[in-house]
Order: C-alpha cells, then sequence, then structure tokens
C-alpha cells in the first residue's frame, strides 16, 4: 500500500474489485452497527414513551396486550382527575421556585469564587480552594440530617427558603468555573485593564463575567436540573402538602390508596413533558457541563 | 500596596461565599461526625457523650446490615451493569460520529439520566407490575411463569438495579465519548496500518488508553450506587398504598432512624459509614490512577 502511494502504479482490476469489495463491507458493517445504535436508543426511551401514552389510556386499554403506543381512543379524563385531586400544579411551581433560586444561588456563588480562586494566588486562597476540594466528595446524604436541625432552628421547614438551603453552592461548579478562568481569560488582559485604572469589581463585571458566559451557561442548567431532581433533602424538609416539590408529591401520591396506573401515568407525564423539552432545548449546555465533569484529572 | 489592594478585594470577594459554604456544607459535616459519638434522641434530655457505642451497636443492627448488604449489591450490580454497556455503547456511537444520527443516538441514550427520578421511576414500575406490567406479558408469552418482581426479596434487588443502570448509562457513554475524542488518532492509524482490525484496535488500543476514565466512571457510577434512595423508595411502596416489602438501602435505614425512631446519634453514625466507603472508593481510584503514572 505504501509503495502504491509512492510510485504511482496503475491499480489493475483484481485491485480495484477488492477495493469495492472492502468498501461494500465497510458499509454493511456501519449499517449494522446504526441498526444496532437505533434499538438501544428506542429500548433506552421506550419506557418513558409508554409512560406517556399510558398518561392518555382508558383503564380498559391500559391492560390491553400488547401494550399500544398510540392510544385507540385517547382520554385526558387521567389528567383533569390528577389536577382535581392534587394540587399538582402548586407542586410544580414550588420545583420551579426552587430550582431557580438554586441555580441563581449557585451561579454567583461558583462565579466568584471560581474567579477569585482561579486568579488570585495567595497562600490563604489556596488553602481554602483546597478546602472545597475536599469536601467535594463527601455526599449530601452523609451531612443532610445536621442540616435538616439547622432548616429547623431558622424557621425555614416546608418553604422553599428550606429547600435552597441544601443547595446554595456546588464544589463542582466553583471547580468547573475556575479551570474555565484559569484556560480562557489571560492574565495581560486584566493587567491591561488595572492599568487603565480599573477597579477590581469592575474588571469582574464588565471583563470576566461576559467572557464566562458559556461556561456559566453550562453550569445553569447543570444546577436547575440537579435541583428539579433533587428527592431526598425535599422529602425531609417539606412535608405539609403545599409545599411538596413535585418529585415529593408524586412519590407520595402514588403511596395513597385509590390511585389507578393511568392518573400516576398522567401526573408523571405533565412533569417529564416539560423537562424532556426543556433538555432537547439546552441539550448542548447540558452535554458541555457534564462531559466536563469527567476531565478533573 | 497594589498588592494589598488586591488581597483585600479577593478576601471581601470571596467571603460571602465562604460563610454560605461554612454554614450549608463545612457545619454539617463536622456535625455528623460530632453526633455520631453520642446518644443524641431528639427525645431524652440528656445527650452523653457514648464513643463509639453507635459503631459497636450498628455491627449487631439487623436492618442496618441488610440494609448495607443490600445498598453494596445494588450499587456493583449497577456498576457491572453499566461499565461494559457504555463502553460498548460509546465506542461505537464514536464510530459514527461523522453519521447524521450521532445526535439523536447520545441525546436518547441520554434523556434517562436527565429526567427526573420519580416519574422514570413509575414507567418502570408500571413493566414490572406483576398484574399488569408488559414484562410479564412478556414472560408469559414465551411460556416462562410470572414472576412478582416487585415483592420477591431477590428480584426487587435486580428491579432496582436494572432501573439504575438505566439512568447511569448514558452519563457513562457521555463521558466515555469525551474520552474517545480525546485519544490520539495517530495511534489508530498506525494499528491500521499494522492490519489491526476494528475490534482489535478497540481491545488492545482504546480499553487500555481509557483506563482512567473507566476509573473514574465506575467510582461515580458506585459512589451514587451507594447513595441510592428514590428509586427503591418509589419502585418499593405499592399502588395499594401499604408500603409494600421494603428493599432496605442505607440511606432510607438512617433515615428511618433519624425520624421516626428519634435517634439522631445513631443515624449520623450511619452516615458517617456511608462516608467512609466513598472516601474509600476515593482513594482506591487515585492509587490505581497514581499506580499507572509510573508505570
Amino acid at each position: 500500500m505504501t509503495t502504491n502511494s509512492v510510485n504511482y502504479i496503475e491499480p489493475t482490476t483484481e485491485e480495484l474489485s477488492e477495493g469495492v469489495r472492502l468498501r461494500r463491507r465497510k458499509r454493511a458493517i456501519n449499517f449494522a452497527i446504526d441498526v444496532f445504535l437505533i434499538v438501544v436508543s428506542i429500548l433506552m426511551l421506550l419506557p418513558l414513551v409508554f409512560l406517556v401514552a399510558n398518561a392518555f389510556k382508558t383503564p380498559a386499554e391500559m391492560l390491553s396486550w400488547p401494550p399500544t403506543i398510540i392510544p385507540r381512543d385517547p382520554t385526558i379524563a387521567n389528567f383533569s382527575a390528577v389536577l382535581g385531586e392534587t394540587p399538582l400544579l402548586r407542586w410544580i411551581g414550588n420545583s420551579i421556585a426552587f430550582a431557580v433560586m438554586s441555580t441563581i444561588a449557585i451561579v454567583a456563588t461558583s462565579a466568584i469564587a471560581g474567579y477569585i480562586f482561579g486568579k488570585f494566588r495567595f497562600r490563604t486562597l489556596n488553602i481554602l480552594f483546597a478546602l472545597f476540594l475536599a469536601t467535594a466528595i463527601v455526599p449530601f446524604e452523609v451531612y443532610m440530617i445536621p442540616l435538616y436541625f439547622q432548616a429547623k432552628s431558622l424557621g425555614i421547614l416546608n418553604s422553599v427558603w428550606g429547600l435552597l438551603l441544601g443547595y446554595l453552592v456546588m464544589s463542582f461548579g466553583i471547580f468547573l468555573i475556575r479551570q474555565n478562568v484559569i484556560h480562557s481569560i489571560p492574565d495581560e488582559l486584566l493587567e491591561a485593564a488595572r492599568i487603565d485604572g480599573a477597579g477590581e469589581f469592575w474588571i469582574f463585571l464588565h471583563i470576566v463575567l461576559p467572557l464566562l458566559r458559556g461556561a456559566l451557561g453550562a453550569l445553569a442548567v447543570l444546577a436547575f436540573f440537579q435541583a428539579w431532581t433533587a428527592f431526598a433533602w425535599p422529602m425531609i424538609v417539606a412535608t405539609t402538602r403545599t409545599s411538596y416539590t413535585i418529585e415529593v408529591g408524586l412519590a407520595l401520591f402514588q403511596t395513597g390508596f385509590t390511585v389507578d396506573l393511568g392518573r400516576l401515568s398522567a401526573a408523571s407525564a405533565t412533569v417529564l413533558i416539560p423537562s424532556i423539552l426543556l433538555f432537547v432545548i439546552l441539550r448542548r449546555n447540558f452535554v458541555q457541563g457534564v462531559a466536563s465533569t469527567g476531565l478533573k484529572e | 500596596m497594589l498588592k494589598r489592594k488586591r488581597w483585600i478585594f479577593a478576601i471581601l470577594a470571596i467571603l460571602p461565599t465562604l460563610a454560605v459554604f461554612a454554614y450549608v456544607r463545612l457545619y454539617p459535616i463536622a456535625d455528623t461526625l460530632r453526633l455520631s459519638l453520642f446518644k443524641w434522641d431528639i427525645l431524652s434530655k440528656n445527650k452523653p457523650f457514648v464513643g463509639l457505642a453507635n459503631f459497636r451497636e450498628l455491627m449487631g443492627d439487623h436492618l442496618f446490615l441488610d440494609a448495607l448488604v443490600n445498598t453494596t449489591i445494588i450499587a456493583f450490580g449497577v456498576l457491572i451493569l453499566t461499565i461494559p454497556m457504555a463502553l460498548i455503547i460509546a465506542a461505537l456511537i464514536f464510530h459514527r460520529t461523522r453519521s447524521r444520527m450521532a445526535g439523536f443516538y447520545e441525546t436518547a441514550i441520554f434523556i434517562p439520566h436527565v429526567v427526573s427520578l420519580v416519574p422514570a421511576a413509575m414507567a418502570w414500575k408500571w413493566i414490572f407490575d406483576a398484574r399488569l406490567g408488559p414484562l410479564n406479558a412478556l414472560l408469559t408469552f414465551f411460556g416462562i411463569p410470572a414472576q412478582s418482581w416487585l415483592f420477591d426479596p431477590v428480584l426487587s434487588v435486580i428491579c432496582i438495579i436494572v432501573l439504575c443502570s438505566w439512568q447511569a448509562l448514558g452519563y457513562a457513554v457521555l463521558i466515555y465519548i469525551v474520552g474517545f475524542k480525546n485519544l490520539p488518532v495517530s495511534l489508530y492509524e498506525a494499528a491500521k496500518l499494522d492490519g489491526a482490525s476494528g475490534p482489535q484496535s478497540f481491545w488492545y488500543l482504546s480499553i487500555p488508553m481509557l483506563k482512567p476514565i473507566t476509573l473514574y466512571v465506575s467510582v461515580v457510577t458506585l459512589v451514587s450506587g451507594f447513595n441510592v434512595y428514590a428509586q427503591a423508595f418509589v419502585l418499593a411502596s405499592d399502588a395499594q398504598g401499604a408500603p409494600g416489602r421494603q428493599v432496605r438501602v442505607l440511606v432510607l435505614d438512617m433515615l428511618e432512624n433519624s425520624f421516626r425512631n428519634y435517634r439522631v446519634g445513631y443515624a449520623a453514625s450511619e452516615a458517617v459509614v456511608l462516608l467512609v466507603i466513598v472516601l474509600a472508593l476515593t482513594l482506591i481510584q487515585f492509587s490505581m490512577l497514581r499506580e499507572r503514572g509510573k508505570a
């Protein structure tokens, strides 16, 4: 093969047909891989597809085999029943308020701390950063019981503030922003601004923040979904029916006596569809953020 | 002078974040460690220091040991199911990066990782349902007797493993794809010139070179496996109201001890056990990485 490319010998017909054969083989392999990946993708989505389909089914159709993906006579009775029985919209509202506030808090603290840790090299700061990193591996479940008592003594149980208490800072967020600051904000730029007489706070606001827009966007999406899907903490902090987040509300609703699968599916679908849409829209941001979690080393 | 001004700015800017961090992270972590050494019950007035008595009691507590065993099985079950599948799927998606479908594959496999836990668990609950679920219907179609998936002690653990793996897979695939993208192309070209087939270069090149990523994903998967709670909660509580046969997991046992039995100190000692497990896993990861660096 190497000699061919050097000496430009005309390929013989056998070589040509060999090339055609190889190309065909390659195409067949690629086709097989595509089929396999499509099957895997569909299998991964199937439980969710069925859930949404079940939400629109009548109780009779629910029992039919094989299960239908498109309901024969779709009904919204399940949805109206759920909305009548539970404060579902209230729960969704609680979740949104909690997730938005948590996102703002995490983005703000990570932006400031990430910038300071990335660009200001003082010994005190190094020690503090090591402290932030060291606690990053401690799972939330380990310290949530003392935190619960802190929320209790602050008198913020059963409120969105109590939920927020557990989700104010994110070690990984600080780390992510610090990496970005180091890689994408040149020291010269900051020095030039300082020589021009800009104050430190002005520099942060008008130079650093705009340059971090991409990274902060990715972090915001991560933080929002983290709060939106939180379970254990809301479970212990929000214990009154009006303060539930949607996750807790659904989890407790499904233990009720009179609940059938159609209504459960309807409630679940109400939550699922917007969050999937949101994810598909923000996919790039999200993937960028999650992918960077794997690059810690 | 200038340096001093910058130092003051840095400290002032970091202070609010640091204060929040200390209050919601450092203090409760320290408090967990402290409480684990006390007989700290909500109901009793005096809360004496008891040293390691809580931990000694844990060693003989059947509910706790049951939870520990279940949680360990779940964590390792998810690991064994997820890692090989993720590696293969990521390799295939990477191979087809240029095809128009690549975005669809990535999204489809990743969606289970981002959707809320409870609705997703609900979908699986229906699949596993003994009377209505399609799984049993499928089994009986092939002449295999139907199983009561969510009530049998062994099968219900398997159900949790399947649910957790379904969710963990997307994350692992994504990290692996990033890993594949960072591998040097020249090495694969050299292997191809030497006559290596696709599967051969996957086995002899990709797997060894992705070892740090495999270690990282494994530890993340294991740690989240040890923190499993929502999945067990939803799958195990049955639709008829009675909390069915619960699959005991560590977090569940911990919360029960703290909020149902009011034994906060005892629950804290369970949290410390969880922390030790997570620390040990992380240390193993780091030491294996360092060994690799030396070799």
